[in-house]
């Protein structure tokens, strides 16, 4: 289960890959599709390894993407984003 | 996409103008993210928003102001510091940001930035040093590292380049900095401290402009920079400024440079005066003239 996740709107991505590279568990990967743009924005890769730690956020100029802790033990509902 | 079933909320958007996003600026140009530590330390600090101005010269840095949902003004190139000068003198109680370039405050604004260290005037200046004049394509600036090519320096500038914090604390600055857009924790802590003191306050950031100054250095993209940082920043607290010039492809010295009480400008002036001071001096009235008194 894990701790947080995180929230990404994609159309605002750049794809300029900071969240990717400076993400601390490497939970991220630019994905293969494409947004309106042309931009390959982040996915999660490996989801369970989010800490919502939201370094990705403070590293994206784009304000695209942001971490975020699930609250605490409880909301068990295996959800994760994608 | 996940947002929806925990309601969460980026509290970044909170001081952004939401209908002027997406911005301007190149995939991976580092301002933005400079935007992030800068957010969070206004946050963090439960500074009054409604009592903050911004105010930012011209270039992509300068856009930073109309980004902001505080009081934002975007003035003339190289004039940011003399307009915040004003307002804070006109309206004590205001903290008064200046967000800009390093070609806007160093170079065509330079004498401005040096007086009102020396006057140690109550703002707090945060100078976006991507190395170049990124928005008019890519000039040389007093910033930009000796034999970097630009478009003004096609055979590699001749010459050196200035050291800001140097400058500033020469001039009488109370507190300097200087980060990277790498160091987006160090600088939110930096600039939070910062936003509490009084007396001028300096932060320089590096940041990665992949459009001008890395593809012209051949130096890749913003990621790239940005990885580059990572590894020649050297975090430096309290090392004297002399020692901190940046060289070309050498180390990158960071950190909290100098943090020093000086009386600033307001406060002298209040001093000075005693009790000839008026918070509302008495204005000269208009004289009533009914035209032309004199025979001509
Ligand atoms: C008086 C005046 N001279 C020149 C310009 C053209 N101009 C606009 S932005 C700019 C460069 C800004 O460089 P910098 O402050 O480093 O910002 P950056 O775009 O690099 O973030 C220049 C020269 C202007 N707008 N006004
Ligand atoms: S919130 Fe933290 S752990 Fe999760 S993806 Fe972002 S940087 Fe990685
Ligand atoms: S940091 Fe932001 S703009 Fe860059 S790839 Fe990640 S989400 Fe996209
Ligand atoms: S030209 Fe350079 S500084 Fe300006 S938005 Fe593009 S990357 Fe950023
Ligand atoms: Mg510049």
């Amino acid at each position: 289960m894990p701790k947080g996740s995180v929230a990404i709107t994609t159309e605002r991505c750049k794809g300029c890959g900071f969240c990717v590279e400076f993400c601390p568990t490497h939970v991220l990967e630019l994905s293969n599709a494409f947004n309106a743009k042309g931009y390959h924005p982040p996915h999660m890769l490996n989801a369970e390894k989010c800490s919502g730690c939201n370094l990705c956020g403070m590293y994206c100029p784009d304000f695209a993407i942001f971490g975020y802790k699930y609250p605490d033990q409880k909301a068990q509902k295996g959800e994760q984003g994608q | 996409m996940s947002t929806t079933e925990l309601h969460v909320h980026n509290p970044v958007e909170d001081l952004l103008r939401q209908d002027r996003v997406p911005t301007i600026w190149c995939p991976g140009c580092g301002i933005g993210t400079t935007v992030n530590s800068f957010a969070h330390a206004l946050l963090g600090q439960q500074i009054n928003l409604q009592k903050t101005a911004i105010v930012s010269g011209i270039g992509c840095s300068g856009r930073v102001s109309g980004y902001m949902n505080l009081d934002s003004f975007h003035t003339t190139h190289g004039r940011a510091i003399p307009f915040a000068t004003g307002l804070k003198l006109a309206n004590p109680e205001l903290t008064v940001i200046v967000y800009s370039g390093d070609g806007d405050l160093t170079s065509i604004g330079g004498n401005h930035l040096i007086h009102a260290a020396r006057r140690n005037m109550d703002i707090m200046v945060v100078c976006v040093n991507n190395m170049i004049y990124a928005m008019t394509g890519g000039q040389a600036a007093a910033t930009t590292p000796g034999a970097s090519n630009s478009t003004t320096t096609p055979y590699g500038a001749f010459e050196p380049e200035l050291n800001m914090a140097q400058l500033v604390d020469a001039a009488g600055a109370c507190f300097v900095a200087r980060w990277t857009a790498f160091h987006v924790m160090q600088l939110e802590r930096t600039m939070a401290k910062a936003l509490k003191k009084k007396g001028f306050r300096f932060i320089e950031i590096l940041s990665p402009c992949p459009t001008y100054y890395q593809r012209k250095n051949n130096m890749g993209d913003a990621l790239a920079a940005m990885v580059d940082y990572k590894k020649r920043s050297k975090i430096k607290n309290g090392c004297p400024t002399w020692e901190t010039a940046l060289e070309p492809g050498g180390e990158i010295v960071v950190g909290e440079f100098v943090d020093r009480e000086r009386e600033d400008y307001l406060t002298r002036m209040r001093r000075q005066l005693g009790s000839h001071y008026s918070e509302f001096p008495p204005q000269p009235e208009e004289q009533e003239s009914e035209g032309c008194e004199k025979e001509c």
